[in-house]
């Protein structure tokens, strides 16, 4: 049986007359990668503030690790750990400043403080270079320091907000790979704020798309993509001498293949009205005895339903 | 409250203020001018005032003019002793308390507003610290500092006032009880205040210099009160300076716990 982590009913946060987070309710189960998408502004950052009991809902209540966020900040916040969007180092410490200062911060056992800052500097590469000061770090050792920060005291929760935000892609594949690792590994539960989609199809076990502070969207990627992306794209392989009455057959359907039937590397690639129309199209070229060798409908990722969303809730057509 | 969270956060502030020139450098400039600069200049300055021709007792006109008080407590020196003792020991006294005020509040100015500057502040509001105890926690590293500085300073300015009047005076004259008053009562109350009214102002700026342009007004009462003491309007004794410690004690006390119940981590990300 699942367990809730993260129980969010009705969260409203207002600054002044900007609603940041909306009427929010969502749960995150214990052990999963939860994704929290959305563009910058959509809320992610309040999200993760007021779960932590940094900042109070405007209404709305919360639950996190069975705790008020309002009423137990300093004992919920000793069991979370959070990778804000800055890596909020002081350039004037060294890693082992730092991570000694937060070890006593989170009142780790003395004895433990050494062996795990040294498995974690190791792990995260960044032994070799743990005694000099952060300043002189590039940005993805900083991201990789704060990183281990975040996992020093061994959090039950973890949040990363925009984790590998402006990194170089090998930097962002490996804080990625870190993250997955660890999470995995220590067995923490991550509620990961990004708007990378590729990022968040990878990692995350469920999602949630937030726009303008309210939830559009919740769930796996594979469900989210058969929810909300119906056109998909479908490469079709026949044989060569039968490409022309393929391609009258599938014109033949305007309402099932949407546009013109391209043949980018000999095969043919139909854009179709929604999934469950595959079999249809397929059943018509075999009644008019086309040979077909393959038929492979393109992968649908996260992206294509974001910006469905997103182009649903700006009403663009 | 958790002592040793509150004693890494004091622990990091002072270790990064040390390596801060802005905040340093200031420091240095300030203990060397009036530290080390202004007791040999005054020590030396009837010898200098004889080699130019001049007359010390020029300046019995201008002691004439100090309250009673002042009067006795100088009595018994020679003229150029009246001067060193008039200089060195009174009229910089209240000056004195300027530098760990200043130090206090540059520090505490920096607290909440220079992290915030930095961009080291979030990760610090994510620990399971309490508000009370990081409020109380950036107060500590302020006024330890403050504290560390002004002791540092009266150990040189003791020392160098002693070496550059030992031609006039021909011994140990400095430190009196007076200074003593004010570097065991007076100072750690007076940088308490600072702190602790800086902390509030610190956490409500931007930046560091919005709050440090806060800091500039705090240290003004004690500009009255040196151009008082300079222009003999009044004469800081003992039993003054116990009473001024005293009263400054009582505002620090208040300042601190008003400042801990209102202090709400929430308000620093909104401000």
């Amino acid at each position: 049986m699942n367990t809730s982590v993260i129980t969010i009913n009705q969260l409203t946060r207002h600054f002044k007359e900007t609603v940041a987070v909306d009427n929010l309710s969502l749960e995150v189960q214990a052990g999963e990668i939860f994704g929290f998408l959305g563009h910058n502004g959509a809320g992610k950052t309040t999200t993760v503030r007021l779960l932590n009991g940094v900042i109070d809902p405007t209404t709305g209540s919360m639950r996190v690790l069975d705790l008020d966020p309002q009423v137990d900040g300093p004992a919920l916040r000793a069991r979370t750990g959070v990778l804000t969007e800055t890596p909020s180092l002081d350039d004037r410490l060294t890693a082992w400043d730092i991570l000694g200062i937060y070890a006593d911060l989170y009142s780790m056992p003395r004895k433990a403080i050494k062996p795990r800052i040294s498995e974690l500097l190791a792990e995260f590469d960044l032994a070799d270079r743990a005694s000099e000061k952060v300043g002189g770090y590039s940005k993805g050792m900083k991201q990789r320091l704060a990183l281990t920060r975040a996992l020093l005291h061994k959090p039950e929760l973890l949040f990363l907000d925009e984790a590998t935000s402006g990194l170089d892609p090998v930097s962002a594949h490996h804080v990625n790979e870190l993250i997955e690792r660890m999470a995995r590994r220590e067995g923490c539960t991550v509620f990961m704020c990004t708007h990378n989609l590729v990022e968040a199809q990878r990692l995350c076990d469920r999602v949630a798309i937030l726009e303008h502070g309210s939830l559009v969207a919740l769930g796996t990627p594979a469900e989210l993509t058969r929810q909300y992306v119906r056109r998909l794209d479908v490469e079709i392989e026949v044989a060569e001498e039968q490409t022309e009455i393929a391609l009258q057959v599938l014109r033949s359907m305007p309402q099932l293949v949407l546009g013109e039937p391209a043949q980018p590397n000999g095969a043919l690639v139909v854009t179709i009205n929604q999934r469950d129309s595959i079999p249809d199209v397929l059943a018509s070229m075999v009644q008019n005895q086309v040979r077909v060798y393959r038929m492979a409908p393109q992968e649908v990722n996260l992206e294509q339903v974001y910006f469905t969303l997103h182009e649903e809730k700006e009403g663009v057509q | 409250m958790n002592a040793r969270a509150m004693l890494a956060i004091v622990r990091k502030d002072l270790k990064v203020v040390i390596q801060n020139k802005n905040i340093v450098t200031p420091i240095i400039i300030i203990i060397a001018v009036f530290f080390i600069g202004f007791p040999w200049l005054a020590g030396l300055a009837p010898t200098l005032i004889k080699g130019f021709g001049g007359q010390v007792t020029s300046l019995e006109g201008l002691l004439a003019k100090m309250p009673a008080g002042m009067l006795q407590e100088l009595a018994g020196y020679a003229v150029s002793q009246k001067v060193i003792v008039f200089v060195l020991v009174y009229m910089l006294l209240p000056f004195f308390l300027m530098i760990p005020l200043m130090v206090a509040s540059m520090l505490a100015a920096d607290s909440f507003a220079g992290e915030k500057e930095r961009k080291t502040l979030e990760a610090l509001l994510y620990t399971p610290t309490t508000d009370r105890e990081l409020f109380v926690a950036k107060m500590l590293s302020g006024w330890l500092a403050a504290i560390a500085v002004a002791l540092g300073g009266f150990l040189i300015y003791a020392i160098n006032v002693n070496a550059a009047a030992w031609s006039q005076m021909q011994r140990i004259f400095f430190p009196n009880a007076l200074w003593l008053v004010l570097i065991i009562w007076v100072v750690p109350a007076l940088s308490g205040l600072g702190v602790s009214l800086m902390v509030v102002v610190s956490a409500r700026a931007q930046g560091f210099q919005d709050a440090n342009q806060m800091a500039g007004l705090v240290v003004l009462p004690i500009v009255a009160l040196f151009y008082a003491q300079v222009m003999g309007a009044i004469f800081i004794n003992t039993g003054l300076l116990l009473l001024m410690g005293l009263i400054v004690w009582i505002m620090t006390g208040v300042l601190i716990w008003l400042g801990s119940r209102s202090f709400r981590r929430n308000r620093l990300l909104a401000a």
